[in-house]
């Protein structure tokens, strides 16, 4: 009776703009046209990604919420029932795509940025120097130095560092989850911005190996792809704990998924559910993360970034004291608005903490502990743009990491149903006659664009602030101030009110 | 160093930090040593980490953890117990214990071979998988403790009981658990109860025994002990119900 549910979306077609020309019927992944004398929508397909819109020469498709699906009801929505007229006629988890669509309150936009005026006077970045460069890895505690032939060297040996030209890099998404073509724009971006892009936890596919300086490569529970091989293609190793849109719980693709090129990759057989659960099964306390850490360093022999990945949770500053002193070099904090190829939409609605009190919470902790420069914090989960980075990194990250904005740059109309894996826009998709959609150039030429904007922004905000380093800006909150918050929350974030 | 020659280096180990010994195995094996024995090792972890190639180590002692984690070919034979977490996401090689070993051996194996002449703690085998001509194994010449095998996706693996008391488990709880690939080949009886519900008893084929006898001969011959004392008892074997045991879990 999957019928009960009613059609979220209505797609009004003008007939006597429409030509007949059926690229609707091309373009929809999802299955909605069919054409007999003239298109007819099936309504009840419709996800609204709008990618026949985009393509209909005539601008004849409108694409229009149902405006009355049910009775309206501000307590039951039309999402409530929905869900529970789905999960009757199944009996089983809902799952959903991208992040977390609830409207709890969003910390950054109660955060304002501070600016100079007559005393302290403001940079002109047009004509001064900015410096975004930022080095991820461990900071020794201190620096000595020594003379040798009248030159000054370093006496203090420095734990590996990656050198980021800007404090962005792109969050992790499997091959898998997205397509290749996804992968390799994500890549070639990474290398001309001199940032990094990271594999997830699909494996690295071969296409990719040129880019390997610039690749962060993940270590999983199901360790999908790991071997040394894959190690050695790359900069940066993370192991992966947890994610910010299922925190607490592991990844599954679905066999239908894995088709030969991502059996290929993840290197398991066609066809078979790629398992992934929560818990790594030789992780059980701090000492086995430590290691695995250090298995990690053996087998790359010291000369890259372990990094630890972990979703934003109650209890975070004390997971990341535990993370950084276990020998991570990086600590990967993913909130809970950070997007998902797949998740049960329960656990992506109601499980974990927004980014922004995770970052202050973990920053306060390893300050305290005194442990703060033996690690960089990379912060992730809903970053929209480049007012968030700012704020991200006055409240004490390092660089922060993009997803969901990346894949927009690409062309992602954030319909949330990459779990479905029929991304009209060639994607959150492995059907070939959908991946081709994705020009890998173009895409790349896209997210540097992005990156170059953002990036030119960040200099905007660092002139305002005075700053020309955006070193200058990390866990400066005195330079932040809060708007509308309670005195608990501006006592997490660190912040004074705004006029104070 | 001329191709092919075998190099062979004794190095005492009593005492030395583990990087350091380790950095000289990878120094000579750059070098082109081939063979190594390793004498008073005593809980240096890390053991042939990430090591390539075709080189041989005896190792005297007993190793500390992870002996062989993302080892890529060679083979190490390890005269003493080893410790946790050994052939940790192993690509390729050969591990040879004369002794007991701990707990999660072979997480996440790729390839290569694994013997333990007597029995191992829990979690062994979890998360092994297989891809074309790579097919892990694992052969325990004593018990198992509990989650053997669980989320196996693929690679077999032998548990012997040959040093089993009466009355004792051949492993312990929630075998199999989750597996959805693979093959465990037990010598003996388990209870039913401590079987996952993913995977079903069975008795062996032809086709098992082409895959199982040549892993019995190496234990034979590595442990020096009879086969026929092995094959004395009839094996039982474990496969998964289904390839896709969470394929019914979501709603779109
Ligand atoms: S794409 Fe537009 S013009 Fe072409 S058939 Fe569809 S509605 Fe008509
Ligand atoms: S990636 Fe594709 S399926 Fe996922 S939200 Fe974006 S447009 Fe929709």
């Amino acid at each position: 009776m999957a019928n009960l549910i009613p059609p979220r979306f209505k797609v009004v077609i003008d007939y006597e703009k429409c030509r007949k020309c059926k690229r609707c019927v091309i373009n929809c992944g999802f299955g909605v046209y069919s054409f007999s004398d003239r298109v007819i929508p099936d309504h009840k397909k419709c996800v609204s990604c709008q990618r026949c819109v985009a393509y209909c020469p005539e601008e004849a498709i409108t694409i229009i919420e149902n405006p009355n699906v049910f009775r309206p009801n501000s307590y039951w929505t039309m999402e409530e029932r929905i869900n529970i007229m789905k999960q009757a006629s199944s009996s089983g988890m809902l799952l959903t795509g991208m992040g977390n669509d609830r409207p709890y309150k969003n910390y950054f936009d109660h955060l304002l940025i501070d600016a100079c005026q007559v005393t302290n006077p403001s940079i002109d970045p047009l004509r001064e120097p900015m410096e975004l460069t930022t080095y991820l890895g461990s900071k020794p505690d201190a620096v000595k130095v020594k003379v040798e032939d009248g030159q000054i060297k370093l006496d203090t040996k420095i734990a590996p560092q990656i050198k980021l030209d800007t404090p962005i890099i792109f969050s992790p998404m499997s091959y898998g989850s997205i397509s290749l073509n996804a992968h390799k724009a994500l890549a070639r971006a990474a290398k001309e911005c001199g940032i990094l892009m990271n594999t997830g936890e699909g494996g690295l596919h071969k296409d990719l190996y040129p880019y390997k300086d610039r690749i962060i490569v993940q270590v999983a529970s199901g360790r999908f792809g790991v071997n040394q091989e894959y190690l050695d293609h790359s900069a940066v190793v993370e192991i992966k704990i947890g994610q910010g849109a299922k925190p607490g719980i592991g990844g599954h693709l679905p066999g239908e998924k894995v088709n030969r090129e991502v059996s290929e990759t993840r290197m398991i057989p066609e066809g078979t559910d790629a398992l992934s659960p929560a818990p790594h099964h030789d992780i059980y306390s701090i000492e086995d993360l430590a290691q695995l850490i250090y298995a990690l360093k053996e087998a790359t022999n010291y000369e890259k970034p372990v990094s630890v990945k972990i979703a934003a949770v109650h209890n975070v500053a004390a997971i990341a004291s535990g993370i950084a002193r276990a020998g991570a070099d990086i600590i990967y904090i993913d909130g809970f608005r950070g997007g998902t190829g797949a998740a049960p939409t329960i656990i992506r609605d109601h499980i974990g903490i927004p980014i922004e009190l995770a970052i202050a919470a973990v920053d306060d902790r390893l300050r305290a502990e005194g442990i703060r420069n033996s690690v960089s914090i990379v912060a992730a989960g809903g970053f929209r743009h480049s007012g968030d980075v700012a704020k991200a990194i006055a409240l004490g990250a390092d660089a922060v990491a993009i997803g969901t904005a990346a894949l927009i740059a690409m062309g992602c109309h954030v319909c949330q149903m990459c779990h479905t894996g029929n991304c009209s826009w060639g994607i959150a998709t492995q059907r070939p006659e959908l991946t081709q959609r994705l020009d890998p150039d173009w895409a790349a030429g896209q997210l540097i664009n992005l990156i170059k904007s953002w990036s030119l922004e960040l200099k905007e905000i660092l002139g305002a602030l005075g700053l020309n380093a955006i070193e200058s800006l990390r866990g400066s909150r005195e330079r932040l101030r809060g708007i509308g918050l309670t005195d608990t929350e501006l006592a997490i974030l660190g912040v004074k009110h705004a006029g104070r | 160093m001329p191709e092919g020659k075998v190099v062979a280096m004794e190095i005492n180990a009593k005492g030395m930090y583990y990087r350091d010994l380790n950095n000289i195995l990878r120094e000579k094996v750059a070098e082109g040593v081939t063979e190594f024995v390793l004498q008073g090792i005593n809980g240096q972890r890390y053991l042939g980490t990430g090591l390539k190639g075709k080189v041989k180590i005896e190792v005297y002692g007993t190793p500390g953890n992870d002996l062989g984690a993302f080892m890529d070919g060679p083979e190490i034979t390890v005269y003493g117990n080893g410790q946790d977490g050994i052939a940790n996401t192993m690509n390729d090689g050969r591990i040879v214990v004369h002794g007991h070993a701990g707990d999660v051996l072979g997480y996440g194996m790729r390839g290569g071979e694994l013997y333990i002449r007597d029995s191992v703690g829990y979690r062994v085998g979890i998360h092994m998988k297989e891809y074309k001509k790579q097919v892990p194994v694992i052969v325990v010449g004593g018990t198992a403790g509990a989650f053997f095998g669980e989320y196996m996706a693929g690679g077999i693996l032998v548990v012997l009981g040959l040093n089993k008391k009466e009355g004792e488990p051949l492993t312990g709880d929630y075998l199999g658990t989750g597996m959805h690939g693979g093959a465990i080949y037990l010598r003996g009886e388990v209870e039913k109860d401590i079987l996952g519900k993913e995977v079903a008893e069975f008795s062996l084929e032809e086709e098992d025994y082409r895959r199982l006898n040549p892993l019995l001969e190496n234990y034979a011959k590595f442990y020096n002990i009879a086969l026929e004392e092995i094959m004395a008892v009839p094996f039982k074997k474990l496969v998964p119900v289904s390839h896709r045991p969470y394929g019914k879990l979501y709603t779109y």
